[in-house]
């Protein structure tokens, strides 16, 4: 009898045991699956972009009106981003795929510009045509390739997921066709970006220059000599100091220290030891000082850094912190990109944070101080519907990066405020900004 | 167990009664602290600030509590009709003034208490949000720090933090901030699931530092921990500088 209970009830174990199994091990493949199909979606459409992009490269080689060029190029502008987008949703982050994502991203940024731009006006330059030219053949290599990889994966079923395994693994990604397939597509590039930099197709990257910071090279105890005095009386050997490797912008020291439940960190240039950024992370209490008294210490701290004058332009309560953002003024002219920002605790007034590399990469020199208009002539600029409230000369850097002076205007609309810059040589409209800087608590 | 049920009933109805006399008391109407006012505040004195400014006609969004560029234009215009000098800063004279311009003020708030159109919230309803970014990129933010370093530093979890917005402006990341995070393999968390743990006001801090312009990284859009590193590609990268257990790269 006893026997029998427990053969049946084992039996039942079994097979329960084996349903269970089925259940799940079905459930797997199935989310599986659809991780899969995703990729296999993103891929598809990217070869079909790249396709579609490399078409219509063509033929617009082959136009010669400008009313079919502009909508032309803003259709390659769209399938560039497209494709961009596509290459975003593959696991490729951890194979180099770099040159051929900045390749996508300098077609489109040509083709944008080139399309807003008055073609009537400006026509293509032979230069930009034969960039054009490149970037067709370009695009018909990275079609081909992806073509290639393409047909491999629907003839032999390959999936996305082993690619991903591979990657992810330490495995050796040698014998990988899909991984292969994407290096080759990567090599391909690697003679182009050259000819892209020559046509001026290829985006210059981000300007910054330390030159005109001069003196000596600092010591390990000068560093801390330096960060003491922002963090105040810290001992020596609580200090860790540490230098910055090859790939940095420009040669930094560090000095960071941890003591009773405050986190100090200083980041200073290794020529002249310039502070370039202090945090400060420790417990703040309850606010007991108001933004402006915070405002009048963020001054003082700036002061500390020997820069004249620094104006306030920006301030904002997060919370139990202030944040504070000086720009340097000049002759009535606000020089937005050199900027310092100034973090402090609304619970004593205490620095909690400073950040002047932005300050100290954009020398101010080469900038004309002269605005080519009057200031009603400029404001003429402004779209009419707008009501000017407050304005100043200030120089921003242009979409190229190149420091220009602009009037700012700040005005209104309705409830919403607008800063806008106009160019104060020849009157573009350079910038314009919606001033939104609060929002809504949504668990309120 | 009659007694029992008399005792139960009588604690459920003093639970019940005992609030009440609590919500009495919301309604005192507050004064301004002797804090001068001035734009990017939030709190009680804005809301005062607001209402009162609201009253009088020069104020017409919502009382929330945040001095942003509606109560700054507002301000100003009420320091010109006043003809006191425009700056937008609210000090002890414009306080009086104010105050003494808007004496129906107090008066007008109890019978105003039903509708959402006057009545003043009790704390501020909105918050400052820096560069354009809303608070659930800023969360979504956080939770990827926390998940990527929340045994890091605090510099370190800043420059993860800073990690993500550099991959933003770069041209070969995906353009927006769930793009960068998500993009497949791109962070182990996001991998792994350790992205929805709940993150803690340290790493929301260091996201807000990062935005606010802070990049301790120094320019870097890669960040490896060399002890667990699984591509020999990322070597190749030139590096920048080590925080804590990462090694931060272009």
């Amino acid at each position: 009898m006893f026997r029998w209970i427990t053969i049946s009830l084992l039996t039942i174990t079994v097979i329960g045991l084996g349903a269970f199994g089925y259940k799940e091990h079905q459930e797997k493949t199935a989310v599986l699956l659809q991780a899969e199909n995703s990729y296999q979606r993103a891929f598809h459409e990217l070869t079909s972009d790249v396709d579609t992009l490399h078409d219509k490269i063509g033929a617009t080689l082959a136009m010669n009106s400008r009313k079919q060029l502009s909508p032309q190029l803003a259709e390659i502008w769209r399938i560039t981003s497209e494709a961009s987008s596509d290459v975003g949703q593959l696991p490729l982050t951890l194979l180099p795929f770099n040159k051929t994502e900045q390749f996508l991203y300098d077609i489109g940024d040509f083709a944008y510009n080139t399309a807003i731009r008055d073609l009537d006006d400006e026509p293509l330059t032979e230069k930009e045509v034969a960039g054009l030219e490149e970037l067709y053949k370009q695009s018909g290599d990275i079609r081909n390739e992806l073509r290639k990889v393409q047909n491999v994966v629907l003839k032999d079923n390959l999936r996305w997921m082993d690619v991903e395994l591979a990657l992810a693994t330490k495995d050796e990604t040698a014998d990988n066709t899909i991984i292969n397939g994407f290096k080759t597509v990567e090599k391909s590039m690697d003679g182009f970006q050259q000819t892209n930099m020559e046509t001026g197709m290829s985006s210059s990257p981000e300007k910054q220059d330390f030159s005109h910071l001069g003196g000596e090279k600092i010591s390990e105890k000068e560093a801390i000599n330096i960060a003491k005095e922002w963090f105040g009386d810290v001992d020596d050997s609580k200090f860790t100091v540490t230098q910055s490797g090859k790939g940095a912008d420009v040669p930094t020291v560090t000095a960071s220290y941890n003591e009773d439940g405050k986190n100090g960190y200083m980041d200073m240039s290794r020529q002249g030891g310039y502070p370039f950024m202090i945090m400060i992370n420790r417990d703040i209490k309850e606010a007991e000082i108001g933004l402006s008294e915070a405002a009048s210490k963020a001054e003082s701290y700036v002061d500390k850094l020997n820069l004249d004058n620094m104006q306030l332009v920006e301030s904002s309560q997060y919370d139990k912190v202030g944040v504070f953002r000086f720009v340097y003024v000049k002759d009535d002219i606000r020089y937005y990109p050199n900027s310092v920002q100034v973090k402090v605790a609304l619970d004593n007034g205490g620095l909690l944070g400073l950040e002047a590399i932005e300050y100290f990469s954009h020398p101010d020199d080469n900038v004309n101080k002269e605005p080519g208009m009057s200031e009603t002539e400029a404001k003429e600029m402004v779209n009419p519907g707008l009501e000017i409230q407050d304005n100043h000369l200030a120089v921003i850097e242009d979409e190229g990066g190149e420091p220009t002076l602009c009037f700012e205007f700040l005005t209104t609309k309705g409830d919403e405020t607008y800063r806008i810059f106009i160019n104060a040589d020849n009157g573009n409209e350079e910038k314009v900004e919606t001033m939104r800087t609060s929002e809504q608590k949504f668990d309120a | 167990m009659v007694l029992r049920k008399i005792t139960m009933a009588s604690l459920l109805f003093a639970l019940l009664i005992l609030p009440v006399p609590n919500m009495e008391d919301q309604g005192t109407a507050h004064a301004f602290s002797d804090q001068v006012i001035q734009h990017g505040a939030v709190g009680q004195d804005v809301i005062e600030l607001q209402a009162r400014l609201k009253h009088l006609g020069f104020y017409s969004k919502k009382v929330d509590g945040v001095f942003g560029w509606s109560t700054y234009w507002a301000v100003r215009n009420f320091q010109y009709e006043f003809g006191m000098e425009i700056d937008g800063l609210v000090g002890q004279q414009v306080k009086n003034k104010l105050v003494k311009a808007s004496k129906g003020y107090e008066q007008a708030l109890p019978k105003n208490e039903g509708s959402n159109d006057q009545s003043a919230p009790s704390e501020p309803t909105a918050v400052n949000v820096p560069g354009g970014y809303s608070q659930n990129d800023i969360k979504l933010m956080a939770n990827a720090v926390y998940g990527e370093a929340r045994g890091e530093p605090y510099e370190g979890q800043v420059a993860v933090a800073a990690v993500i917005l550099n991959r933003l402006e770069s041209a070969t990341f995906p353009n927006s901030i769930s793009g960068v995070i998500f993009e497949p393999l791109a962070f182990t968390a996001v991998a792994d699931g350790q992205i929805w743990l709940t993150p803690n006001d340290k790493a929301e801090e260091a996201v807000l530092d990062a935005i606010n312009g802070w990049d301790p990284s120094g320019n870097a859009t890669y960040y490896f921990n060399p002890n667990t590193a699984t591509s020999s590609w990322i070597w190749s990268r030139p590096q920048i500088k080590r925080i804590g257990k990462h090694i931060f790269c272009k």
